[in-house]
């Protein structure tokens, strides 16, 4: 589904991604970890071309991502995304942020794809929000609107960059709900995510990232029982201490 | 429902004597500053009504009315413009049907203006009376046709379009029309002119500053160099400069057989003028847009001109209303310097009237007090209209 052979990034002289590869099968669920700084949401968003890459491939869906702009659009057509600060639109009322792509991406007719936008909310649980505006709803609300958003255009994978840590731990819950059914609804998706309840359980694999690469990568039983490298080692004691 | 709606909500915001007591009232040097200012408020009020009622003489204004409004256009063809306001008041009322809020308040005033004008106390034809009496009832026609299937937003829109080819064919003539005769725009004069400078300014400046504030930011070198070359130049010559070569420079460059009139020729460097400065106003609302709305807009798969338009044009407009506002209200007090290209406006037309007679030169007062109230009228309407619409817009901001 996504194939990324040795990924160079560079940020002027600061080389960001020290060439990654990966490889995610379809219906996969991939979480990835790390320190911070170490590369995870410059990673992730390379994949749908938020950030460019400079050396190696990335193919997503048997589309290469290259300069070609119609690429890069038919790449984005399939690849839902979730940010750490929702990025609602605030102007518009929460059924208009759902239903917006499909409207004018996917060219359906409003009716219809307010009414998808309205099955989707139900899905993730906030039907009765639908006409307030993104300002007047909880951090957790709003990020599954953002989720609900994402959807919409009926994406292949789902992208969500440390989805839950703007959020106050009472609505961490609610959106790692929406997570999990997901996951088990067959989306392929990764997530970057210091949730290791959520990795646990839902995750298929888990790679930990540092200093701009893959540094191992394994299930998550293995993973938390048996870390192969020391900096996983640190890392994993540091996190699961508090 | 549960526990807590049972506990009652605070007592209910406290009336008008309490808000007195409260504010006006509360310790003694509170009292003293409230008699100090209520003696002052007295005075003064007595004193500017008296002079408004009995000492001020205002012959010079009520028998130049004519004047006021139009200036030089033809007395004949004069029932034309009142025509023009009257299609505007129809779709104020048709407006204020469907749209409600401001525009209906608007809708209001010109109603009232009309009766104001039916009733005054002074000699005015009976066509001009006959024209108060009508801008009320076209008004209310306005609102019930609003109220058929024609009171669609769709339609008033369309409306709204027509009546600017209605206004202008009206104001200006059509060819081959013989009850339409063409009026030169030299003629034009007095608030008709003021108001029509103002009007087409804010309406064609707000587009091309859009532009020119996207063109600043596009990543195009070429494009960008303009917009920034064209913004920067302006702003850094006066208006009155920038008249100044529109009405002179600009034939030299024109074939001979083109000749843009006067009027047209002021208004395209008003708005020439406005439009740099709109852009950027426009430019700080579009540097305040996150750009994490411009990665979910992409994200959701919209392209560049879409993210634009959807997502981050909307909310920057919004950002800066009063802004934009505020230039308009400059814009309308800048017609004044029409006069630099031989302009008749309201400004000009009082000067005219105070000097047409030996007697009224010592008026001079009691014009430019009018004058002064006619732009505090539209420049108010304009900053109350901003209000109401950021309040509208105001909902489901962060
Ligand atoms: N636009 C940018 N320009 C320059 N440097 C950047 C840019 N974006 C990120 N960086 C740098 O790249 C490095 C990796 O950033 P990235 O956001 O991918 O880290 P991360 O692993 O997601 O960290 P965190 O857990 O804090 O989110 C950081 O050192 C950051 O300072
Ligand atoms: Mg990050």
């Amino acid at each position: 589904m996504i194939i990324c052979r040795n990924v160079h990034k560079w940020f002027d002289d600061f080389h960001v991604l020290r060439g990654v590869t990966m490889t995610i099968k379809r219906q996969e669920v991939i979480v990835i970890c790390g320190p911070s700084g170490s590369g995870k949401s410059t990673f992730i968003r390379t994949i749908n071309r938020l950030e460019e890459h400079q050396e190696g491939e990335i193919i997503v869906d048997g589309i290469e991502l290259s300069h070609d702009i119609r690429n890069i659009e038919a790449i984005r057509r399939e690849v839902g995304m979730v940010f750490q600060q929702f990025n609602l639109f605030p102007h518009l009322t929460v059924l208009q942020n759902v239903a917006l792509a499909p409207i004018w991406v996917r060219k359906w007719p409003k009716a219809r794809a307010e009414e998808v936008a309205g099955q989707l909310l139900e899905r993730v649980g906030i039907p009765e929000q639908a006409h307030k505006y993104p300002g007047q709803l909880s951090g957790g609300q709003q990020q599954r609107v953002a989720i609900a958003r994402a959807l919409a255009m009926q994406p292949k994978i789902m992208l969500f960059d440390e989805p839950t840590s703007a959020l106050d731990p009472e609505m961490i819950k609610e959106v790692l709900d929406v997570m999990r059914e997901l996951a088990r609804s067959g989306m392929t998706m990764i997530v970057v995510t210091h949730e290791m309840g959520f990795a646990r359980e839902a995750a298929d694999r888990i790679a930990f990232f540092d200093q701009g690469n893959i540094v191992e990568q394994n299930t998550p039983a293995e993973f938390f029982a048996h870390p192969k490298e020391d900096r996983t080692r640190l890392f994993l004691s540091q996190i699961l201490s508090h | 429902m549960n526990a807590t709606s049972a506990i009652r909500r605070p007592p209910a915001p406290p009336g008008a004597v309490r808000w007195i007591k409260k504010n006006l009232l509360s310790t003694w040097y509170n009292v003293l500053l409230t008699l100090v200012a209520l003696i002052f408020v007295f005075f003064v009020s007595r004193g500017v009504l008296r002079w408004v009622f009995f000492t001020a003489n205002w012959t010079p204004i009520t028998s130049s009315l004519k004047l006021f409004a139009v200036g030089q256009f033809p007395p004949d063809q004069v029932w034309r413009v009142g025509t023009a306001v009257l299609l505007v008041s129809f779709f104020f009322g048709l407006s204020w049907r469907v749209w409600g809020g401001t525009v209906g308040t608007f809708a209001l005033a010109l109603a009232v203006g009309g009766a104001a004008v039916a009733v005054l106390p002074f000699e005015l034809s009976s066509g001009v009376r006959l024209w108060g009496v009508a801008n009320p009832l076209l008004v209310g026609v306005g609102y019930l046709v609003g109220r058929t299937s024609l009171g669609k937003p769709r339609w008033a829109a369309l409306g709204w379009a027509l009546s600017f080819g209605g206004t202008t064919a009206l104001l200006t003539g059509v060819r081959g029309v013989s009850w339409l005769p063409r009026v030169e725009t030299g003629l034009w004069g007095g608030l008709l002119l003021t108001f029509l400078l103002a009007l087409v300014g804010i309406v064609a400046s707000f587009p091309i500053g859009v532009l020119l504030a996207l063109g600043r930011r596009s990543s195009l070198p070429v494009l960008k160099l303009f917009c920034t070359l064209f913004i920067e130049i302006v702003r850094g010559v006066p208006l009155v400069t920038i008249l100044f070569m529109f009405s002179v420079i600009l034939p030299l460059f024109l074939p001979e057989d083109v000749r843009v009139d006067r009027v047209l020729r002021a208004m395209m460097g008003m708005t020439l003028f406005a439009a740099a400065y709109m852009a950027e106003n426009i430019r700080g609302g579009l540097q305040a847009i996150p750009s994490g709305q411009i990665e979910a807009a992409k994200a959701v798969g919209l392209n560049g001109l879409q993210t634009t338009v959807l997502i981050v044009l909307p909310q920057a407009l919004r950002m800066v209303i009063p802004a934009i506002v505020g230039q308009f209200i400059a814009l309308f007090m800048d017609t004044t310097l029409a006069v630099i290209v031989g302009l008749v406006e309201l400004l000009q037309i009082g000067r005219a009237v105070i000097q047409s007679n030996p007697e009224w030169l010592m008026l001079d007062m009691e014009v430019y007090l009018f004058i002064g109230a006619v732009f505090w009228v539209f420049t108010y309407a304009m900053s109350y209209a901003s209000q109401r619409l950021e309040q509208t817009l105001g909902v489901g901001r962060r």
